[in-house]
Order: structure tokens, then C-alpha cells, then sequence
């Protein structure tokens, strides 16, 4: 069956096309790809990157923004390669969380 | 790996739908074209997207699509034409 992102060509309203600029969390989820992907580490290719956006699914493909996607499909292609545990991402995500609460 | 088709072949794209990763748009499925360039031979995308190293490397097509072809309810011009890049596995000889 065709997949959900496979869209071409079907009815999908306006085209936004003003520009905006990039919140600095975006600017460093595409920092993260540029840096797992790079000839150093070689972690990830963006080809897996794009799979791993495309087996979202529907409803998370839809409702995630652009730069979502892409952190959404960096995690879990890491967390499957070992790279991180879902254990140390979870204790690092309540950390930076509390210290954040902290500062406002 | 020497490519299959050259310049000017009319070839026609696989009317397949398998799961997974694949680079080949709905739109252009059971369509068929002509080759306008053979852009080069590259790592297979369909095996990188899942870690593998993408062996064999594939010939990569620009192949050319009519409009009106591709859509029922086109109301441009016959002569619009839309390039797609599609890998060598994905075409076939135009019957």
C-alpha cells in the first residue's frame, strides 16, 4: 500500500512560504545529525535518518515539526545501535528538565 | 556495475508497493519514461536506510514522465514533463 509520507501529488492545502529563523534547539538537532553522521563516527547515515522519520507514522509525522522528526528519528536509531540506553536518555532528559525548572 | 538503459530508452517503473524504505515516489509507479541522463552508480539507499552498507551499487536514472500521464485530471500544457531520479532496480524495459 502506499505510505503516509508518500504524498505526492495529493491534496495538501497552501504552501507556507514565508521564511522564518531557526530556534537554537533546532539549529542543534541539525548540529547532532551533522556530528553522529560525520566521517569520524559514522553512527548514522542520512538515509537512516529519513527511514526513521518515515516509520514514525501517521499520526506523529503529522503532528511533529520538522526539526521533531528529525531528533524523534536520531533517538531512536541510536538507542537501536546501542549508542545510548533509553535508561541514560530518560535520567539525562529528567536533569536537564529540573535545571531548567531551576533557572525560570 | 554497467547501466542497463541509455539515454532516450523508454522505460516503464516498477508497479510494486513493498514496506520499507524505498526512493521511488507513488506518482510515478506503473508509469513509463524515457531516460534523459544516466546520473551515476550509488551506494543502494533502499539497504543504507537500515545500516547496511548498500552493496551492490545501483545505476541512477533521470527519467521523464509526462504530466499528463502521471496526472488524470492534468490541465497543462501535453507538453509538461516531470523528471524523477530512480534507481536501476525499480525499471524495467517498456513492453
Amino acid at each position: 500500500m502506499r505510505r503516509h509520507h508518500d504524498m505526492g501529488g495529493l491534496d495538501a492545502g497552501p504552501v507556507e512560504q514565508a521564511e522564518h529563523d531557526y530556534s537554537p534547539w533546532e539549529k542543534r538537532v541539525d548540529a547532532i545529525m551533522r556530528l553522529v553522521g560525520d566521517d569520524k563516527r559514522q553512527l548514522m547515515t542520512v538515509d537512516e535518518l529519513r527511514r526513521g522519520i518515515e516509520d514514525l507514522g501517521p499520526g506523529a509525522y503529522d503532528e511533529l515539526n520538522y526539526y521533531e522528526r528529525w531528533i524523534s528519528s536520531i533517538t531512536n536509531t541510536l538507542i537501536e545501535k546501542g549508542v545510548i540506553s533509553i535508561d541514560e536518555l530518560g535520567r539525562r532528559m529528567d536533569a536537564v528538565k529540573a535545571r531548567w525548572q531551576a533557572s525560570v | 556495475m554497467t547501466a542497463r538503459f541509455t539515454v532516450g530508452d523508454t522505460v516503464q517503473v516498477r508497479a510494486a508497493t513493498p514496506p520499507g524504505h524505498v526512493r521511488t515516489p507513488y506518482f510515478i509507479r506503473g508509469h513509463a519514461g524515457t531516460v534523459t541522463k544516466v546520473a551515476g552508480v550509488f551506494a543502494n539507499p533502499e539497504e543504507l536506510a537500515y545500516g547496511r552498507p548498500g552493496t551492490p551499487a545501483q545505476p541512477l536514472y533521470w527519467v521523464q514522465f509526462a504530466q499528463k500521464d502521471l496526472w488524470a485530471d492534468y490541465q497543462g500544457s501535453d507538453k509538461d514533463t516531470a523528471v524523477v531520479d530512480v534507481f536501476e532496480s525499480w525499471l524495467e524495459a517498456a513492453p
